[in-house]
């Protein structure tokens, strides 16, 4: 199976999002992780591994535990996706501002 | 700069809201909603050329819209319907572009007095899903990307 590797992938499942949001506050283990979840312990190692190959989580070897952490240039990312989309109105909306501003009604 | 325009897109939902405030009389603001030459203007840009091939600005009434690029190659249809239509406070109509697999989306645009000079727009959204949703709004991240390349290609092409 081919699957597609980027942040809105990684941020489209609710699980991933929670994650997301818990490992934002301090790094974790994959143990610790999972114990905020009722899910199956192997579904949330999967879940963690879609998040790191996406790069939104980096894996830290801290003695025998690996610890999660966020990546903010990939959180950046996913803030700045929306920007072309607002840019790309804003400046419909610059150039209707100023087309009326020197709109003259025809009659 | 700091942009006017707000997106209001959140995450898993399948529409979204953008605001805008106008320098201008809310008669104005709703007027460049309604005559053909007006809209075709402010949405076109050095890129591409908008045209209305039909335009009804009234209940029941439709559109038809085509973008040409500068070769004149058309590069973006769409067309709708006007559902509710009333005089600088509001319209209701869909939008749907043309052989793209993104559905129909809900357009509800409210024009709002603020100041006599002043005013606001405010078009909520509604997308069939949250999946379309997503996919149209990285479609002018997408293009800014393809855009940049092909400006990186020419500037690169002009070095040999």
């Amino acid at each position: 199976m081919n699957l597609r590797r980027d942040v809105f992938q990684a941020i489209a499942d609710p699980t991933r999002r929670a994650i997301v949001v818990l490992v934002a506050s301090q790094a974790m283990t994959a143990g610790a992780i999972a114990s905020n979840f009722d899910t199956a312990r192997p579904t949330v190692s999967k879940h963690l591994q879609i998040l790191t190959e996406c790069k939104l989580l980096e894996q830290e070897q801290n003695g025998r535990e690996i610890y999660y952490n966020i990546n903010p240039t990939k959180m950046k990312e996913i803030a700045d996706f929306i920007e072309p989309f607002r840019k790309m109105w804003d400046d419909r909306y610059n150039k209707l501002e100023s087309v009326m501003k020197k709109y003259k009604p025809k009659n | 700069m700091e942009l006017k325009t707000k997106i209001n897109a959140e995450e898993g939902k399948q529409d979204l809201t953008i605001t805008r405030e106008f320098d201008l009389p809310a008669e104005l603001l709703f007027k460049a909603h309604t005559e053909a030459d007006l809209v075709e203007q402010w949405m076109s840009n050095p890129y591409a050329t908008a045209k209305m091939l039909k335009f009804e600005p009234r209940k029941h009434g439709s559109y038809e819209q085509q973008s040409t690029d500068a070769n004149g190659n058309v590069v973006f249809k769409a067309n709708g319907t006007f559902h509710e239509f009333i005089p600088n406070k509001k319209i209701t109509r869909t939008f749907e572009m043309e052989n793209a697999p993104l559905g129909v989306q809900l357009e509800l645009l409210t024009f709002e007095k603020l100041t006599d000079n002043t005013s606001k727009l405010t078009t909520h959204v509604i997308y069939e899903s949250a999946a379309i949703r997503d996919q149209l709004l990285k479609m002018p991240f997408a293009q800014g990307l393809s855009m940049a390349h092909d400006r990186m290609q020419e500037i690169m092409s002009k070095q040999k």
